[in-house]
């Protein structure tokens, strides 16, 4: 080649300057070694162009740190996700305390009835008692039998008849209620307990054994609890909770001293509940503060999360991570496909010239024509519309990029072979009579892979940037695949633009870094491939 | 001259011919599903006619019930004679449609061109002068993270900047909540407002290639033997720079402005998408995304042409500004 005369020179310039110098500190201690003559070969050390490639581009700072950022973009992608601890699409959850309606209490103001035993005691009899305690009466006549209301405590009636000698039933607004589930009190008992608890009395006595009335309205008999005597009547707000007594009683005692809210301790723990007055209806509704789960949506960076959740409540820095995976990937197979049609095309055209080349490259004047941009949207649009799996799209949209890119690289390859094809070294492999296939692949490919590294390494970039665009518009790669452009999707909602920076601001500067890259990259490698840069 | 200038317009008609032909079969190949889909959609919205009077419409209008190349050929037929249908989406005639959108486009390309031209041409010239100098560095890099950019993530940072925290401009749309009570003043002052976003997201995109381009052409000049002969007949730097070295860097500037200047109409798909700023561009977009096929085919043969007239401009200016070329 022919740069390398000039940089022989120039190395043998700098190592003739080197060995002055260690000649003078030399010739002051000791001048024992032995010299080189100056044609000897062992004077000069002859680089591989490639060895000279690789040094003019590790020189270049710019491009070094280009390749660095390169490297620790690919360690993100593709080691970050095996070590992260969680998986692309790992849904997360959180505790929220919400306030639910639990109860609904009611302060009891109408009479309520319990025939005794099997006395007739029906509706018309109980309304006419109505009417006779609000006028104040005391007996009122129902088909011929006169029934006598008799006040035995507040708000708490006994009706009789034939003179005052049988019982029919009581007439009461206290709701007595059995402390075992399911189980009915006797009439004794509960006439009893009103007895006692309208007059408030808190003990009596019946059939031989003592009652005694807590505060509260729990009737025990020998310390155990029998029965609950409460103006309230307490429902739960939907047929799967169940009240127990012990909730019962806390919310009456609540109730009556007017507190607006109480800690309750059941098998699931202490909870909360919040009494509200509801003036309209004349009922209490009470809502119970309890933990929901719910997915951990826009969680702010954390320790476990270290940028945070995104909408679904999936790790946003593991979905960078599988998202670069996507993005970079996509890049390197769309420009593979390009690379590959581009070079055979291109090759075709500059090898062999006349019709052939006429032929493809009018081919390639059709395909640079082509708006590709609009081309890939109509395209995504339809893949929509018509519900592509998310795997396969991401397959197509490959291809799509691909079979779009080529015409450049063809131009490129065409180019540069019709070029060295007329060069010296071409005739001079011609002369020496090499096989066809020697000379393009031993002479003429091996000068044109330096621009095509350089065009496969800028054009990754620009792959990287249109797929994230197209991710961006949602017509690119989709859920449940991250792709750095869809993560960024989601700052279309305003709300996320203003409020969560961790969902989109790391997407688009990993995008920014990585194309910034593989053109910085890209420069570099084109410095470092050209002998005419010399620095 | 005159008879390079046909041949080429010959062949840019044949380039055209094929192109078209090419997104033509595209469209054509998506599956039948599709323009189905299409016409559901269609149907359902509100007074609108029965799906199969759609189907039927659709398939009429896209050739469907004919064989490809008896589908294009009556497209192109149509194309030719300006009758380029109704749209779907909007609802109006396509033409109509693109009358009102496109002008918009217009100038708000000749604005980014302006200040493109005027920040990245002199910044190049400056790197060029001064290579391997802290500007130069600072101007490539500028100019590679321009070209790196995502436009939608520079948007989205300038909405967060502007728009949320400092409140200066809207975050989307062309017109204000005002708009109809303003005077005819107020009104363009508005929509002027309106432009400064996706205005310098444009430019701040598209100085970057520029100036690399300016960059490259202007070392090129720099190295040339008569850039050392002016020097070596002692003029000062200045004119060495401005007089012998711009002036020959312009020729390829020259032929790149000149080729864009078709550009200018073709609108920015995405910028205007992410502004929705009412121009060609998001126009189209929401035809294509919609499945609107009169505009889509209508918008992609307006860009063919646009790419094609920039080529051949390109081509034409580049003999017009080097003597040294002659056109054959």
């Amino acid at each position: 080649m022919k740069f390398n005369d000039k940089d022989k020179n120039d190395i043998l310039a700098s190592k003739l300057n080197e060995q002055a110098e260690a000649q003078t500190a030399v010739d002051t201690t000791a001048a024992s070694e032995e010299e080189y003559s100056l044609n000897d070969d062992r004077r000069v050390k002859v680089l591989s162009p490639g060895a000279m490639v690789a040094k003019r581009f590790f020189r270049n700072r710019i491009a070094v740190v280009g390749l660095v950022i390169l490297a620790v973009m690919f360690l993100f992608s593709f080691l970050g996700g095996v070590i992260s601890p969680y998986a692309e699409d790992q849904l997360f959850y959180t505790e929220t305390i919400q306030k639910k309606e639990y109860a609904g209490a009611v302060r009891n103001n109408d009479f309520r009835f319990l025939a005794s035993g099997d006395a007739k005691f029906d509706s018309a009899i109980q309304a006419q008692v109505v009417l006779a305690v609000t006028t104040g009466q005391d007996a009122v006549t129902y088909r011929d039998t006169t029934y006598h209301v008799n006040r035995e405590g507040e708000d708490f009636y006994s009706v009789t008849t034939d003179g005052q000698a049988t019982l029919v039933g009581i007439g009461y607004k206290d709701v007595v209620t059995s402390s075992v589930e399911g189980q009915k009190l006797p009439f004794d008992l509960v006439f009893a307990t009103l007895k006692a608890y309208t007059n408030d009395e808190n003990a009596f006595e019946l059939g031989g054994e003592q009652y005694t009335i807590a505060e509260g309205g729990v009737v025990e008999k020998g310390g155990e609890e029998v029965a609950f005597v409460s103006r309230y009547v307490i429902n739960p707000i939907s047929p799967d909770i169940f009240l127990s007594r012990d909730f019962q009683e806390q919310l009456v005692i609540a109730l009556e001293s007017g507190a607006d809210k109480f800690t309750f301790t059941d098998e699931n723990g202490e909870s909360e509940y919040f009494i509200d007055y509801k003036p309209d209806v004349k009922n209490w509704v009470v809502r119970q503060e309890t933990a929901t789960r719910t997915y951990d949506r826009y969680a702010a960076p954390s320790a476990k999360h270290w940028l945070g959740t995104d909408r679904n409540g999936m790790d946003m820095l593991t979905r960078l991570m599988y998202g670069g995976r996507v993005s970079l990937v996509i890049g390197f197979i769309v420009e593979l496909i390009s690379l590959i049609i581009g070079v055979i095309l291109g090759g075709l055209a500059g090898y062999f010239g006349k019709w052939v080349d006429f032929l493809i490259m009018r081919i390639v004047d059709i395909f640079y024509c082509i708006p590709s941009t609009p081309i890939i949207i109509i395209l995504g649009a339809a893949m929509d519309t018509m519900g592509v799996d998310p795997q396969i799209r991401m397959l197509y949209l490959m291809l799509i990029l691909g079979f779009l890119g080529w015409p450049g690289m063809a131009r490129l390859v065409r180019g540069q072979i019709l070029g060295l094809r007329e060069q010296e070294f071409m005739v001079a492999t011609e002369a020496s009579g090499l096989r066809v296939s020697r000379r393009i692949f031993k002479h003429l490919v091996p000068n044109v892979i330096p621009q095509l590294i350089v065009s496969c390494t800028m054009g990754i970039g620009s792959t990287i940037l249109i797929e994230a665009t197209l991710s961006f518009l949602g017509l690119g790669v989709k859920f449940p695949f991250a792709s750095w452009g869809n993560i960024i999707n989601d700052v279309n909602n305003t709300f996320v633009l203003q409020n969560y920076w961790f969902i989109w601001i790391p997407a688009g500067i990993c995008i920014l870094l990585t194309v910034l890259a593989f053109n910085l990259v890209g420069d570099g490698l084109r410095d470092a491939f050209d002998p005419k840069m010399k620095r | 001259m005159h008879k390079y200038i046909i041949k080429r317009l010959l062949y840019s008609a044949l380039i055209f011919f094929f192109v078209m032909l090419v997104i033509y079969i595209i469209l054509r190949c998506l599956p039948t599903s599709y323009l189905e889909n299409v016409a559901r959609q269609m149907s359902q919205r509100p007074g609108s006619k029965t799906y199969q009077e759609w189907l039927a419409q659709l398939e009429a209008q896209y050739g469907m019930d004919k064989g490809y190349l008896a589908g294009y050929f009556g497209w192109l037929g149509n194309f030719i004679t300006g009758n380029h249908g109704d749209s779907w989406f909007y609802t109006v005639p396509v033409i109509e449609k693109f009358h009102d959108t496109v002008w918009l486009s217009f100038w708000m390309g000749l604005i980014v061109m302006f200040f493109e031209i005027i920040i990245s041409i002199p910044l190049g010239i400056l790197a060029a002068t001064k290579q391997y100098s802290v500007t130069d560095y600072t101007v490539s890099i500028v100019a590679l993270a321009g070209i790196s950019l995502p436009t939608f993530f520079f948007a989205s940072l300038l909405k967060l900047v502007f728009s949320v925290k400092l409140g200066w401009f809207d975050l989307f749309g062309l017109v204000g909540r005002n708009y109809e009570r303003l005077s005819p003043m107020g009104q363009f002052l508005d929509k002027a407002h309106h432009l400064v976003l996706p205005i310098v997201t444009l430019v701040v995109l598209s100085i970057g290639g520029l100036m690399r381009y300016t960059r490259t052409n202007m070392l090129e000049v720099m190295s040339a033997d008569y850039i050392r002969t002016a020097r070596a007949k002692g003029l000062d730097e200045h004119t060495v720079i401005y007089k012998h070295a711009f002036r020959n860097t312009l020729i390829p500037l020259v032929t790149i402005l000149g080729g864009s200047l078709p550009g200018l109409f073709s609108g920015a798909l995405i910028t205007e998408t992410l502004y929705a700023i009412p121009g060609i561009g998001y126009t189209s977009y929401n035809a294509m995304v919609g499945g609107d096929i009169p505009f889509s085919m209508f918008y992609l043969a307006f860009i063919a042409i646009l790419t094609l007239l920039g080529n051949l401009i390109a081509d034409l200016l580049y003999a017009v500004v080097d003597p040294r070329v002659r056109l054959s």
